[in-house]
């Protein structure tokens, strides 16, 4: 019984069985919706599937979509392992953005091993800022990050739609000035062909690399380590000598310039000018992300790739059933995951129980 | 301009705006009072708006409509209900979980509906009940004739006695601060968090359909953060009735001298930042403390 | 009628344990009936479901001699029973009279009427001498008041069997008495009690009878007159024990801490800690005695360098600490074993191996600037294992997996681990079985052969006495007395933990007696 009962916790259960169950289950409740709307299951799943796997532009598209999700899902996961509710990534993200065009704009003309990596630097920079002032205000004041970084979203987006408007705007439109062109980034249909018209850029490396080096700073470092401490039981860490103070201003500027990373797969990979309104909830999808990855950083990749699949299959599906169904199938997988933890124990403990009736009890 | 806010237009148009916040704030009161965070605000009032709109599209009725709605929110209350009590998952992702799915599933059955992304058709609003000795300010007969602003202000007052001076009150009081304590003198803590929850569905789904009545339709997103800005004012009125509707009050009145100020100079996205700027400033305690009920947003389990 | 209560062939299972084995127990009305046991042994579970905060997988209940079925608190009130908690079940903000009459209100048209529950309360009050201020905010008020106010709100509900859950482990030795005389009143009236507790010496002066459980089952029934304390012990423990610790006699160094006129204030501006001045010496163990809640935790964490004293100054080995970060502190030569252990000193979901180097991993031999140095900290973990026998010897099993005697094995592994000159133990044995409480002290008293000083900071005044070279005492926040040495009778210490006696008190034990006779 003591086996059933790790298998439970461990990471096997855990990292794929219950996503995995999650998913499922919920596009389980999207075939009823879509009968509702009188449409065939089946016919819908398999477009959605086919155009989006089935060929290569599609899977670039899938790709473009993925990548800004992994930078969310990462944000929020560094944030959830200090025990921090990061709802915040959309303002991290879109301020880094923006700030990624506004130095872009400014620079014409750097060489590009310049200007790519301060582009970088800006769209981590204005992330780090705006994940900075909810850590200090829960570090140093208690205040809960919750609320504040939701509030924080609400003032990016008013702070940037006037900035676009009056200061940077280009007229009658709602995006910036192109940035140099010595801060493109490459973009996959141009050495593979394959991927032809579709945004798939160098981003999504970028993304991938980032998702080591988190991997390596959370698992192999000491302040990592201290992260976790600090996430697990914020007591025992001020015990051991761990500024909880420090770990939690820091994983939140850690978050937020993770954020503000999207900017280098729109800004960077694919329009080459900030717009607003380019994204409206990736930062929420980053929550969906992280929790069916389990926090995990390879997780993040597969749940990401899961997640822009669907974002470019509502589009495809859209002449069938309204795209709307995929905000729906996301928000249940969240329901579902968060649910199936508590669920499956539960099934697990009384199948223990009942089982234990034939067993003699030994310590 | 002065005089312009001192006119009773003004405080119309403030009351006007302020009515949703307030009933949302005060379902939020209930419920985390309850011990359940209630971060689905956002989407019980985006349902409830939905609800009413389809109800009274259907009928013609508005109170119909008005039920729809209350029934919407109730509906999507139950959903946060369940899964943070009985399955007792994380309740501040559930509320976020349920504000998307509000989102995606509003947008959906209106393109189903109305065959299109952004608004449905428009409805009738609300009857008017003629106040003769109002009859000099059309502005204020307009306000107090509609009875929703009429029950709200009862609601609100009647909040701060029910928490405060009822049974029923106190018992929530304690469930939410000590829910162990409630469970060992017989009081069901699951009930009651049930009753916290489903009040905050009533309320918010109600200040949804408000909205829809107010703007004669259903807009794709209508509910625009309110359900937050309801949050917002329940921290700053320290999970009190009366504090949080004198919030909802405050921040209406910033929102209704926006409106005024437009073409005044001043941007309107910086007016737009004020209530949320407001509500960082006061959890950073610049403005006193604000303390949760103890039990908050923690599920209750009672065997080891 | 003979028997209140009649708990028949009662099982209760958990996910990972039996906490109730076919137990029976049967209380007889109009009597104080001990239930005695270790920590674990089951007591509390079979009286919460008694109580009707659980339900019992098998087995019956009779209340008064008639079967009954107690599916919630709701019910055992209105069968009479009435419990009062270890860890009390009170509403802070909510005032003494809204606790106690909180799911008994009174409304009158919906609105509550305390005045009327007031009036019943204050006569119940009276009755029992039970006083209590029934207007003030239990957050305001002392553990001795919350405690009556538990026994009110039972009173107050009609409870003629009145169950009570470890009730002296927060009190004074006169609080203790006080609550004895309360509950033979209670007895004299008829009403009939159940006291749960592991204090031996409490059994023999209170109890009529009792029932001894080990490991989830009863394991003895037995009159107390006809009984003695070892004979309970060996009941609960299942083999004599041995109550004394061996210990050769060692002569001390230099200090390893020098405290000198220290003092804390807290956020609410009390005086915690007044002008403490004590020394730990190398090679011997200073027991400090105390109630909990006079100042032995901020003592504690102020040397730790987790709170800041507002004056006066420490000293770990000479070095001035007050100033240090808890990081600096472990760095100048101290080994801290924290009181809570699930709280403060592990993080349970994390690994043995993980939890093994809390603390030390910023040192040079864990970590590099940057990065873990798993190879250092995987033998780190393997070698201490073996050497403290932390079971089960698995480096990469959660710690939450693991029982509380093992869980405090890897803090002492850890913190002796860090050879340290000063090594602060607080409530080091609490929750443990007795073969690691015997490991734990064997252990204490090694650091102490090897030139180490030890600080014990303890609840349990036999682990005071039979560990310590010296001891204190502390009340309100300041050392009462000193003891030379560890010959004090158990009642002396007693009434320095009460105040009854200061330092500079020239009375002896007897003359105190007289006076307030």
């Amino acid at each position: 019984m003591k086996i059933k009962k790790s298998a439970l916790e461990s990471s096997f259960f855990q990292n794929f069985v219950v996503p995995l169950t999650a998913v499922l289950l919920s596009f389980l409740v999207g075939a009823i919706f879509i009968l509702i709307v009188g449409k065939n299951p089946i016919e819908v799943y398999s477009v959605l599937f086919s155009q989006t796997l089935g060929n290569s532009y599609g899977i670039g598209q899938l790709l473009f979509k993925t990548t800004p999700l992994i930078f969310a899902g990462l944000s929020v996961a560094v944030c959830f392992k200090a025990g921090l509710f990061n709802i915040g990534a959309q303002g991290q993200l879109q301020i880094g953005a923006f700030l990624t065009a506004i130095v872009g704009m400014k620079t014409l003309g750097v060489p590009f091993y310049i200007e790519i990596p301060l582009l970088l630097f800006a769209g981590m920079a204005g992330g780090g800022i705006w994940g900075f002032i909810p850590g200090y205000l829960k570090a140093k004041l208690g205040a809960h990050e919750v609320i504040n970084t939701i509030m924080l979203n609400f003032i990016s987006t008013a702070l940037i739609s006037y900035l676009v408007t009056n200061v940077f705007n280009v007229p009658a439109t709602v995006h910036t000035p192109p940035i140099s062109p010595t801060g493109h980034l490459l973009r996959f249909d141009q050495i593979f062909p394959a991927f032809e018209g579709s945004p798939v850029n160098l981003s999504l490396l970028i993304a991938v690399v980032t998702v080591v080096l988190v991997w390596y700073y959370i698992d192999r470092t000491k302040y990592g380590y201290e992260l976790k401490v600090v996430g697990l039981n914020p007591r025992a860490a001020e015990y051991g000598g761990i500024s909880v103070s420090r770990q939690v201003v820091l994983s939140m500027v850690i978050g937020g310039a993770i954020a503000g990373l999207v900017g280098s797969n729109f800004v960077m990979g694919y329009k080459y000018y900030y717009e607003e309104g380019f994204s409206t909830d990736t930062g929420f999808m980053g929550i969906a992300v992280a929790l069916l990855g389990n926090n995990n950083p390879f997780g993040i990749i597969l749940s990401s790739l899961l997640f822009g699949m669907l974002e470019y299959g509502g589009l495809v599906i859209n002449t069938m059933v309204p795209k709307e169904l995929v905000s729906i199938l996301q928000a249940i997988v969240i329901i579902f995951v968060i649910s199936s933890n508590k669920i499956f124990r539960r099934i697990i403990v009384n199948l223990i129980k009942k089982k234990k009736l034939l067993m003699v009890q030994n310590d | 301009m002065i005089s312009q806010i001192f006119s009773i237009a003004f405080v119309a148009q403030t009351i006007r705006i302020t009515v949703p916040y307030a009933l949302a704030s005060l379902g939020g009161v209930f419920s985390e009072r309850g011990g359940v965070t209630n971060i689905a605000l956002e989407g019980i009032i985006l349902n409830g708006a939905f609800c009413a709109t389809v109800g009274t599209y259907y009928t013609g009725d508005p109170l119909v409509g008005v039920i729809s709605g209350i029934a919407g929110g109730l509906l999507t209350a139950l959903i946060h209900g369940v899964v943070s009590i009985n399955v007792k998952a994380d309740q501040i992702i559930s509320g976020i979980a349920i504000n998307l799915f509000a989102v995606g599933i509003t947008k959906f059955v209106l393109e189903v509906i109305f065959h299109s992304s952004s608004n449905s058709s428009r409805i009738a609003g609300l009857p008017h009940i003629p106040l003769p000795f109002l009859e000099s300010s059309p502005e204020v007969a307009r306000l107090f004739g509609n009875p929703l602003v009429l029950i709200s202000i009862f609601i609100v007052f009647s909040s701060q006695v029910i928490l405060f001076k009822t049974r029923f009150g106190l018992r929530l009081r304690a469930v939410g601060e000590n829910p162990e304590a409630a469970d060992t003198v017989g009081i069901s803590v699951t009930k009651y968090r049930y009753y916290g929850v489903m009040i905050s569905g009533f309320l918010a789904g109600l200040a949804g359909a408000w909205l829809a009545f107010d703007q004669h339709s259903f807009t794709d997103g209508m509910s625009a953060g309110r359900g937050f800005i309801a949050l917002a004012a329940m921290i700053v009125g320290k999970w009190n009735p009366l504090g949080a509707a004198s919030a909802c009050l405050l921040f209406g009145f910033a929102e209704s001298l926006q409106i005024q100020l437009q073409g005044a100079g001043i941007p309107t996205q910086f007016v737009q930042m004020i209530p949320y700027i407001a509500t960082i400033v006061v959890l950073a305690g610049f403005i006193g403390r604000s303390v949760a009920p103890a039990a908050d947003g923690i599920p209750y389990e009672k065997e080891k | 009628m003979k028997y209140a209560v009649e708990l028949l062939n009662i099982t209760k299972r958990f996910a990972r344990t039996v906490a109730n084995d076919n137990v029976t127990l049967r209380v007889e009305s109009g009597v104080i009936h001990a239930l005695v046991g270790e920590n674990g042994a089951g007591k509390t579970t079979l009286m919460e479901t008694l109580y009707g905060l659980y339900q019992p997988d098998e087995g019956k209940i009779r209340v008064n001699e008639r079967e009954v079925r107690i599916r919630s608190p709701y019910d055992s009130i209105r069968l009479g029973i009435g419990m009062v908690h270890q860890h009390f079940m009170l509403v802070p903000p909510l005032s003494i009279l809204e606790n106690i009459v909180l799911g008994a209100e009174h409304v009158r048209n919906c609105i509550l009427d305390l005045k009327r529950n007031k009036d019943e309360i204050y006569e119940l009050s009276q009755r029992f001498s039970l006083k209590v201020p029934l207007d003030e905010k239990i957050e305001n008020v002392g553990v001795g008041v919350q405690q009556r106010v538990e026994i009110l709100k039972a009173l107050y509900r009609k409870a003629d069997i009145l169950i009570l859950d470890e009730p002296t482990a927060v009190l004074t030795p006169k609080e203790t008495s006080e609550l004895f005389d309360i509950l033979r009143q209670l007895r004299s009236e008829g009403k009939t009690i159940i006291l749960i507790t592991h204090k031996l010496n409490e059994v023999m002066e209170v109890s009529d009878r009792i029932t001894v459980m080990r490991k989830g089952k009863n394991v003895g029934e037995l009159k107390t007159n006809d009984t003695s304390p070892s004979e309970i012990a060996q009941l609960m423990v299942g083999r004599p024990v041995l109550l004394q610790v061996d210990k050769t006699s060692k002569q001390p160094g230099k200090p390893a801490l020098k405290i000198s006129n220290l003092n804390f204030v807290d956020k609410r501006g009390l005086k915690i800690l007044k002008n403490i001045s004590l020394e730990v010496r190398h090679g011997e163990i200073l027991g400090i005695a105390g109630v909990e809640g006079n100042g032995q935790s901020q003592l504690i964490e102020c040397v730790a360098g987790l709170l800041t004293p507002s004056s006066g100054s420490i000293e770990i080995n000479g070095v001035e600490t007050i100033g240090l970060n808890a990081r600096q502190v472990f760095e100048n030569g101290l080994a801290h074993v924290p009181e809570d252990r699930i709280k403060r000193g592990l993080v349970i979901d994390l690994s043995i191996k993980e939890n093994l180097i809390l603390g030390l991993h910023t040192n040079p031999r864990f970590s590099s600037w940057l990065k873990l140095k798993r190879s250092v900290i995987d033998q780190n973990a393997s070698n201490l294992i073996e050497k403290y026998d932390i079971r089960p010897a698995q480096p990469n099993l959660q710690v939450r997996g693991l029982s509380g005697g093992n869980q405090q094995k890897v803090i002492i592994a850890r913190e002796l681990s860090r050879d340290a000159e000063l090594i602060i133990a607080s409530q080091p044995t609490r929750g443990v079985d007795i073969g690691g409480i015997e490991f734990i002290h064997r252990t204490l008293i090694a650091a102490r052969d090897n030139d180490k000083g030890v600080l014990l900071v303890s609840a349990d005044l036999n682990e005071i006495l039979s560990l310590s070279d010296r001891i204190a005492v502390m009340f309100e926040g300041e050392i009462v007395k000193l003891f030379p040495n560890n010959q004090v009778r158990e009642s002396e210490l007693g009434l320095y933990m009460t105040g009854s006696m200061r330092k500079n008190d020239n009375r002896t034990e007897n003359e105190d007696q007289e006076v307030s006779a």
